[in-house]
């Protein structure tokens, strides 16, 4: 084979590679190819209808546009830049980490520089591909309802996929460099995780800071914003100029994605075989060496909870996810020490948000807790019935999240007593139910695999999801309309008492 | 005198998946003794080991670890065992000895006494080095050597190893091979599978052979040799004659 050949098949391998992952995303490990279509297009259908609400009105704007129309566009370009550079970052983690075939392409005939441009460029494709299939219900609505000018969103997504592609490609080889694979792979996750939410995040503090309000129009709409936003002719605009479809500054936005992307394969691809032999060689990330401590003694339920809490601290996805629903939870906690002074009907909104918040991160750590043991023989031999390994399992979930939410009930009790009692039982009742739809959909798998837990048991996924959500909604009810609780609280009962029934039986 | 109970009692075991895995299988393994179970791949020795540790159930028979029966009160069983599988399934995220200290909280030993143990066994399998490091970046070798000492570390009665010598490499396997037999010489009782044919030849002090889940021969290699008939016939070629006639038979 010569060498143009190997690198075209080298091409196409990788993107089959990317397609067989993707494929294990959408249909689980089995890969229903069929299934995986149909969900896919079913989904895309179904997605036109929240497009239609958050983007339907926009559809008949014009250039040129009033200042703050122009700033909400370009706002909602960055926060998908900043979307599609959280996925793009996890993708390249992935490729160096999870995919076990570094040290077959380094020992191959084949120059590494050119292989590996050609990994970046596969990475920057699938990133793209990702960002056009999840924006297309968004700009067909925007076609449906302002005609064809508006195709020139896709060429917007195809530009900030590839300038996320490169960033993100940048960021974590830079990250190799400065503070070695092994704790690359620990802060690239927690980027990854709190980029995207991030960008919402800070402009809702800056809303509740300067207007009271969770909205995050108001900082965008604001007289304050149009003040401090570029002339006209800036740079900043082109992208919601493209998206409007201004060819000129459409054509130069994808330009510039591919001289990006170009540079980050010149710069960086002669030196990640370098960061490749890195990875691949990486043992344990050396630490300072601990203190000798004794033994701690205490009964057998008490060494596992000791245990989980250890791997709990230490598992690089829940610091990440943790971070990411401290970061959610800020906006929420801002606004009540800012009804402290006001007494703002908006402070109600805390309650269903913090909820969700806890149902989503005690699905989480029920999943590694119960599901993802690495020693599930050690544990089976233990001279301790499967109940009991069980019960403290359960236990660590629990404190985990009372530990992590008391503090702003606690604080939530001096502003509406009343309704910080409805927040924790809430935030209880939606961490029991994420947590037993886990125990009744374990399956043994190693910590590791986390990433396709959601893909292992779909239904496990969407009764967590709509577990939380209804909790959520039924806590927001009771504070505001209590008949109307009692309906979402007996749905979700329902809802829970069907996954139950519906559950795989347990050995 | 009350007779002394055999370290495992193995009665009519049964076990089906997809076929007969293992076919009423009696075995017993006296109190103190080494005991090496060969067989070809898919013999059905590790589903025996498996049924005996408590990690799959049976469809029938009976398994009994020192006159308690472990299917009736798994518990009790689980108490005096210990065992460690081909593949180590050990925590990334955790140090050896943390990882020891957990093991020696499962069985509820007194931490002071488990600590010296813990670090008596680490250092005589060589991984003092690596006491305070995270098993993450270890290889199968160490992870097996790990894996070991959690299973050493509560002074269990009867240890069972499947393929325990996979993947170290001379120096360690003969580490392993030297705990072992220091372990039995105290009293304790090892079953153990294995491939190398050499180990059971140089370890056991008995060695059972088992093919499409029945114990197809038994004894010590002398014995096994006089059962048919070739004093001088290697283990290697005792076990491939035996395996051969069972599968005629089949």
């Amino acid at each position: 084979m010569t060498p143009a050949a190997s690198l075209k098949w080298f091409a196409r391998h990788e993107l089959r590679l990317a397609w067989r992952e993707w494929l294990a995303l959408l249909a689980g490990r089995r890969g229903r190819k069929r299934a995986a279509v149909i969900g896919l297009i079913g989904f895309a259908a179904l997605m036109h209808v929240p497009a239609y609400a958050v983007i339907g009105r926009f559809a008949d704007l014009r250039a040129p546009l009033d200042r703050p129309s122009m700033i909400v566009i370009t706002a909602s370009i960055w926060l998908a830049f900043a979307l599609m550079l959280s996925q793009a970052i996890e993708a390249v983690t992935r490729v160096f980490y999870a995919r076990a075939d570094l040290d077959l392409i380094m020992s191959s005939p084949v120059r590494l520089t050119e292989i590996f441009s050609i990994r970046i460029a596969a990475i920057a494709l699938s990133v793209t591909v990702m960002a056009l299939l999840l924006s297309t219900p968004f700009v067909d609505v925007l076609v449906i309802g302002g005609g064809v000018r508006w195709f020139s969103a896709f060429g917007v997504v195809i530009a900030i996929g590839l300038m996320a592609a490169a960033a993100a490609i940048a960021v974590t080889l830079l990250l190799f460099r400065l503070i070695g694979p092994g704790r690359t792979r620990l802060v690239a996750q927690i980027l990854a995780a709190i980029i995207g939410a991030g960008f919402v995040i800070a402009l809702q503090v800056a809303a509740i800071l300067s207007y009271g309000t969770l909205s995050r129009f108001a900082v965008l709409t604001s007289e304050a914003a149009a003040g401090f936003a570029p002339a006209n002719d800036s740079l900043v605009w082109w992208p919601a100029r493209a998206a409007l479809g201004d060819g000129e500054a459409l054509l130069l936005l994808v330009a510039a994605g591919f001289v990006l992307l170009g540079l980050v394969m010149a710069i960086f691809s002669p030196g990640i075989a370098d960061t490749a032999a890195g990875v691949s060689g990486h043992t344990a990330i050396s630490r300072p060496r601990p203190r000798s401590r004794s033994f701690r003694g205490g009964s057998r339920p008490q060494a596992l909870r000791r245990k989980e809490f250890i791997l709990l601290r230490r598992d690089p996805w829940l610091v990440s996810q943790t971070l990411m629903q401290l970061l959610y939870l800020l906006p929420p906690a801002l606004l009540l020490w800012r009804s402290f002074a006001d007494s703002s009907i908006a402070i109600v909104l805390i309650t269903p948000v913090v909820v969700m918040a806890a149902g989503q991160l005690a699905g989480g750590l029920a999943w590694l807790t119960i599901s993802g043991e690495d020693a599930a023989d050690l544990v089976a031999t233990a001279p301790l019935p499967a109940r009991r390994v069980i019960r403290a399992k359960i236990e660590v979930v629990l404190i985990a999240i009372a530990m992590l939410f008391a503090p702003l009930v606690t604080a939530l009790a001096f502003a509406a007593p009343s309704q910080a009692a409805v927040t924790a039982i809430g935030v209880s009742i939606a961490a029991a139910s994420a947590t037993a739809i886990q125990l009744w959909f374990r399956v043994q798998a190693q910590r590791s695999q986390f990433r396709r837990r959601q893909t292992a048991s779909r239904l496990a996924t969407f009764a967590e999801a709509f577990s939380s959500i209804g909790w959520a909604a039924t806590a927001a009810l009771v504070l505001m309309m209590p008949i109307a609780a009692l309906i979402t609280g007996l749905m979700t009962s329902a809802l829970l008492a069907a996954s139950w029934k519906i559950s795989p039986p347990q050995p | 005198m009350k007779p002394v109970e055999p370290a495992l009692r193995l009665r009519g075991l049964t076990k089906r998946f997809d076929r007969l895995a293992v076919d009423a299988l009696d075995l017993t393994v006296r109190s103190g003794e080494f005991y090496a179970l060969v067989g070809p791949n898919g013999a059905g020795k590790t589903t025996t080991l498996r049924m005996v540790a408590g990690l799959a159930r049976p469809d029938a028979g009976s398994v009994a670890v020192f006159g308690v029966d472990a299917l009736r009160d798994p518990v009790a069983a689980k108490q005096m065992m210990a065992w460690v599988s081909d593949e180590p399934m050990i925590y990334d995220k955790l140090t050896p000895l943390e990882y020891l200290e957990f093991v020696a909280g499962l069985w509820g030993i007194e931490p002071a006494a488990s600590q010296a143990a813990a670090l008596k066994l680490l250092v005589s399998l060589g991984l003092e080095p690596h006491l305070h490091q995270r098993c993450e970046g270890f290889s199968k070798g160490m992870r097996q050597k790990v894996a070991l000492a959690g299973a050493l570390v509560h002074e269990p009665r009867l240890i069972i190893l499947d393929e325990p010598l996979t993947g170290l490499d001379a120096l360690s396997a003969r580490h392993v091979k030297g705990l072992l037999g220091d372990r039995v010489r105290s009293g304790c009782t090892v079953i153990m599978t294995t491939h190398i044919l050499e180990v059971a030849e140089r370890l056991a002090d008995r060695i059972g052979v088992i093919a499409s889940g029945r114990l197809v021969a038994e004894g010590t290699l002398s014995e096994l040799r006089h059962q048919n008939g070739r004093p001088d016939i290697s283990l290697e070629d005792l076990f491939i004659a035996l395996v051969d006639r069972e599968a005629a038979a089949a």
